[in-house]
């Protein structure tokens, strides 16, 4: 007997998806609709649990991507944006559900007789059920309504075969059902064709059946309906998919022979002996031939495309409506080969696939002795096998296997990071939705497959290369508007490289963008920005202290240190006019110092020579925010900038010999100009001593003539409220808020009710920046 | 909207940091990143390509043995490195591919591996189709279907044809390592679903990748350009470009054909730059073309969609699909069009 490759309905499937439902109903008792509708509620709602429990299953497995998935904070907004057009999707759906639970009553209840008026409204009721089992399949309850309609003989043969048609389970079959409808085959109340159709769908559906031992356990009948020579093919496509080793018997091989006798050599009858003479070889003596290899005429095709959404649905995808196959609407066929984007894994033997003498691959295929990928399962085999493993024989495949993502992550050799590099850049131009007219449909399956690429780069803490020359060629071309969060992730994780080089090909194409775009587009650019520049330092930091023989770019510390602070000033340059845009937007502000607390922490957090300040355009902006939590997260990084540019001098004394990246003097000049001007707004009243010169005709005009003394921790806009606070919880009996009250020992009581209220950068800029010795 | 300078860096050591210093003694992988970026930030043609010359064959190859990859239309793709591919073993080839292709027909059905279907695959190299020594030698697929009777018709007719080639391709083989051979440019003939089986096969068998390989108007103009300008004993067929006109309900076609030694004539009076074309002489021949048009009919072409070319030499259809007509000049339109697959796959 030779090898066979069973490429037809994968014959077992992890079942994970557990009978929730009890199906109750008899064939033949009648429901009222409030039952109905009661019933559906639940089935919707235990639905919802399953494709949350698929989807939890899902993660068990890839437990490790989870503590990377949450460093990306970004990754959860992308979540819920997702979360609408799902939900529009289902209310759509609930109203189409309420037309087919009438439908479905209909056809429960719906009599015998026939006039012209019961056809119109049978038809209807049919469209209704076909447009949802089409769109979204149909729950087991239906099916199981359907099922006993149709095998019942309520109604003729073309309304039974429409009705068959569309019996597309949404995710299973129950298999209650098909118990009730075999019971219905004994009734003999449908017609031949009927049941050959029945036969077909069965076979069709064989694998959505949900369990399959009570359908074994009528293994007999089925067997003895081979009788019937209309029948017989597909019930022995059926007893094909069915047969376990205990049903083959000595009685049934004699029957089986004896049909042969009497009807020849037909491929479905060898395609069962042949099974029974697999499991149980010395049961059948003669010998089969071996050449006929098309046994079964295939049943599918009448749902193929139907199937097709069934799997798809029950592999957790989001579902996606049916489109019904018409002649004229067939999309120019995309892709050659499988259903999803990412090949799946294979390794590379195919000397075990030929098996045959003379056909050995394996001299250059692969050694003797190497470890088969789908063996590999978890990260102990892999440290144990690392050297002969068995590479896939598509390295897309890596993208879903965290396991080989470590190997990929450790892996000196080149040719495999060359072929998970032209794999991944030709899939990216091949699936990219804004690259071609009318491609917007598959926007669902690109985003899908940016974010499993963001995973992998998140669980590898890196970027790919291909995904860096994909961004150079998208990025002129993107709207700012498609996968947007992915597509800013995307930007994210672009390997440290010279920013004067990638400026031109990414960076100008981004602030065309940026400036023309809303606030929150904005926003999220410095979001991924921020994201960047966090990835860049982490990669530089490490680089600096393996300093590994084989380091990617051969570059000076100073190269490096150049780069990164043109990124920030690039930035700063962004963020300056952003907020002439958008007029000092508060919100754009908490994005933008966001970015600067990555900033300032650079060479504590990160040991790298390198401290840029914020321009005065983002400084004095939020150093005048009407909004109090703006301030405080200033005055925490006014302070990190001091404590890093402090340990930064501190270092330099030690060395004493002059090391080369001592910092300008321009950048201390500068800070202490900052740091003056925020200790007159909030301790001394006495801001823009220097260099600011403002028209006292213009303070005049505004009314603030005595601008000095309103700037101060008590007067400042900010801090106004808390003032006033302060004051009426202290002394409620007070009958007038005295803001200049507040000095002396009240001012200290009053910094205490501060710090108690949260504003902790506050606490520590005047910890560190002030001397309390001098309390005005 | 201020204007952007980069300050200078804060650490007062700074490095002349430019493309050379994170380069030096790079991987392939940064080599190919390094070719990106050149293609992406410059434009993306060279100005200035060669006319093809009349045979660049090999000298000892007989052109006429290619003769049966003329008159006929493949359809083109791009194709990345394969991934250990060997001209040593193409009869396993042969066989794996069969039996793959007698398992993607039947699905859905118990299938056994072996050679026993009634197609027969045929791996062959085409000796001699090159641009220069380093390229890579090209290579034929043959699926021949087999007469069911063992009669003397023992080869059946071709069912599909396919080939893998790569002229003048040096700047694809310095990115990539010694167990990748590179043949970016495919070209199939036959049905559609035999090349997607086929081209399944090799994907997974060479973990490569194949795309449609779309010829934009930019480049048709080009190859109008170029054919044109090749020297002929006689022509075989008249120069016709084919413009679309995107209208609703249906779209509008345009047809315009010229007889081939006018639009040699017209080639020779604006080209001035012997044995080249440039950029500048593309745009002048289309828009001389243009306003012939024009000053006839009143409609601006240049406003319309460039989406075919025939010449004597060749013709080509912006949905990839090109026919070679001369034998002469197959090397040459080979090398632009490997050299669009090249830019394609970067």
């Amino acid at each position: 007997m030779g090898r066979f490759h069973w490429k037809g309905p994968e014959a077992a499937r992890p079942l994970f998806f557990r009978r929730t439902l009890k199906n109750n109903s008899e064939p033949g008792t009648s429901r009222t609709r409030a039952v109905m509708s009661l019933q559906r509620k639940v089935k919707n709602s235990q639905a919802r649990k399953r494709t949350s429990q698929g989807s939890n299953s899902y993660q068990t497995t890839l437990s490790a991507w989870k503590v990377t998935e949450d460093l990306s904070d970004s990754k959860s907004i992308s979540k819920h944006g997702q979360n609408n057009p799902v939900e529009d999707y289902e209310r759509a759906d609930d109203q189409a559900e309420g037309a087919l639970q009438i439908a479905l009553t209909y056809f429960e209840k719906g009599s015998i007789k026939t006039s012209q008026s019961k056809d119109k409204t049978l038809e209807k009721h049919l469209k209704t059920v076909e447009n949802v089992a089409w769109k979204n399949g149909l729950a087991p309850e239906g099916i199981d309504i359907l099922l006993n309609v149709a095998l019942s003989g309520k109604f003729g043969s073309a309304v039974n075969t429409r009705i068959f048609k569309c019996m597309i389970p949404a995710t299973l079959i129950s298999e209650d059902s098909v118990v009730t409808a075999v019971s219905w085959l004994c009734v003999g109340k449908c017609s031949g064709s009927t049941k050959v159709l029945f036969y077909r769908w069965l076979v069709a559906m064989f694998d959505f059946i949900d369990h399959k031992e009570q359908i074994n356990l009528l293994y007999g009948f089925f067997f003895a309906s081979l009788q019937d020579d209309a029948l017989c093919p597909y019930v022995c496509h059926l007893l094909y998919l069915l047969t376990k080793k205990e049903n083959v018997k000595p009685f049934r091989v004699r029957k089986l022979l004896d049909l042969q006798a009497k009807m020849g050599m037909q491929p479905h009858l060898q395609a069962l002996l042949s099974l029974y003479k697999f499991f149980v070889p010395t049961l059948i003596s003669v010998s089969l031939p071996m050449r006929k290899k098309i046994y079964f005429k295939n049943s599918e095709n009448l749902w193929k495309t139907a199937l097709l959404a069934v799997r798809q649905r029950n592999q957790g995808l989001p579902p996606e409506p049916l489109k019904l196959m018409l002649a004229n609407v067939h999309p120019i066929k995309r892709k050659w080969n499988s259903h999803s984007v990412i090949p799946v894994l294979n390794s590379r033997n195919y000397s075990k696939e030929s098996g045959k003498k003379g056909m050995n691959l394996s001299d250059y295929f692969s050694s003797n002795g190497s470890f088969p990928l789908e063996q590999l399962k978890s990260f102990p085999q892999l440290l144990q096998n690392i050297h002969c493993l068995e590479l896939p024989s598509q390295m897309g495949a890596v993208l879903n296997n965290s396991l080989l993502l470590h190997y990929i992550n450790c892996v000196r050799d080149e040719s495999v990071l060359l072929r998970l590099y032209h794999w991944l850049s030709q899939t990216l131009q091949e699936e990219c939705i804004w690259y071609k007219v009318n491609n917007y449909e598959h926007g669902k399956e690109f985003t899908n497959f940016l974010d499993t690429i963001l995973k992998a780069e998140c669980f590898l803490q890196e970027g790919f290369y291909s995904c860096e020359a994909f961004l150079y060629k998208s990025l002129p071309l993107w709207d700012g508007l498609c996968c947007r969060s992915q597509f800013l992730q995307l930007v994210s994780w672009i390997p440290f490289s010279s920013f004067s080089e990638v400026k031109p090909l990414l960076f100008d194409h981004l602030s065309r963008l940026f400036f023309t775009s809303t606030i929150y587009f904005k926003c999220s650019v410095l979001q991924c920005l921020k994201e960047l520049l966090q990835n860049w330092l982490l990669w530089l930091s490490m680089d600096i202290h393996v300093k590994s023989v084989n380091s990617p770019l051969e570059t000076t510390l100073g190269g490096s240190m150049n780069s990164v602070s043109k990124l920030i000033h690039y930035v700063g340059w962004l963020s300056t006019t952003a907020m002439r845009l958008e007029n000092n937007s508060t919100f754009l502000l908490h994005f933008i110092l966001d970015f600067y607390e990555k900033v300032c922490d650079i060479y504590i957090n990160y040991n790298l020579p390198l401290v840029v300040l914020f321009p005065p355009g983002v400084f004095y902006p939020a150093l005048l925010s009407l909004d109090s939590s703006i301030l405080n997260q200033l005055c925490y990084i006014m302070d990190r900038y001091r404590k890093n540019l402090t340990a930064a001098k501190k270092n330099e004394l030690v060395q004493k010999t002059k090391s080369e990246f001592s910092f300008s003097s321009k950048t201390y000049q500068e800070f202490n100009h900052y740091l003056t001007a925020t200790v007159g707004c909030l301790w001394t009243s006495k801001p823009f001593q220097k260099g600011l010169y403002i028209d006292p005709k213009v303070l005049e005009k505004a009314s603030v003539a005595e601008y000095k003394n309103s700037l101060n921790l008590v007067h400042h806009p900010a801090l106004l409220g808390y003032a006033v606070f302060f004051l009426l919880q202290e002394w409620p009996k007070e009958r007038k808020v005295n803001l200049s009250s507040i000095r002396g020992k009240k001012w200290n009581w009053y910094l205490d009710y501060l710090f108690s209220e949260g504003l902790q950068g506050l606490k520590l800029f005047i910890r560190s920046s002030i001397h309390r010795s001098s309390v005005p | 909207m201020d204007s952007y300078d980069a300050p200078e860096s804060t650490p007062r050591q700074c490095a002349s940091s430019g493309l050379k210093d994170y380069f030096i003694g790079a991987t392939p992988l940064q080599k190919r990143l390094e070719s990106v970026r050149k293609q992406t930030s410059f434009i993306p043609t060279p100005p200035r390509r060669k006319i093809p010359q009349c045979s660049q064959l090999q000298e000892d190859v007989d052109p006429q043995k290619f003769a049966f990859l003329l008159h006929k239309q493949w359809t083109l793709y791009s194709l990345t490195p394969l991934y250990k591919f060997s001209y040593t073993n193409f009869k396993e080839y042969s066989k794996l591919l069969n039996a793959f292709i007698a398992a993607e027909k039947q699905k859905g059905l118990a299938v056994e591996v072996g050679d026993d279907f009634n197609i027969k695959v045929i791996f062959s190299t085409l000796l001699g189709m090159k641009g220069t020594q380093r390229d890579p030698e090209a290579f034929l697929v043959q699926i021949l279907s087999k007469s069911q009777l063992p009669s003397e018709h023992r080869e059946g007719k071709v069912l599909w044809t396919g080939w893998f080639c790569c002229i003048f391709g040096d700047s694809l083989l310095e990115t990539v390592s010694e167990d990748f051979t590179c043949l970016p440019l495919f070209l199939a003939n036959g049905a559609e679903t035999n090349t997607a089986i086929i081209g399944t096969w090799f994907q997974k068998t060479f973990d490569c990748y194949f795309r449609p390989l779309a010829i934009n108007a930019f480049n048709l103009s080009w190859m109008a350009a170029m054919w044109t300008a090749c020297k002929m004993d006689h022509y075989m067929a008249t120069t016709e470009f084919l413009w679309s006109v995107p209208c609703s309900p249906q779209s509008l076609d345009i047809s315009y054909a010229i007889h081939p030694e006018d639009a040699k004539a017209l080639w020779d009076s604006v080209h001035k730059t012997p044995g080249e074309v440039t950029q500048e002489e593309v745009d002048l021949f289309m828009d001389c073309l243009y306003s012939h048009f024009h000053r006839h009919f009143k409609i601006h072409l240049s406003a319309t969609r460039l989406v075919r070319v025939s010449t004597s030499v060749a013709s080509a259809h912006t949905d990839g699909k090109i026919k070679i007509l001369c034998h002469k000049y197959l090397i040459g339109v080979l090398a632009y069009l490997t050299e669009l697959a090249i830019f394609q796959i970067e």
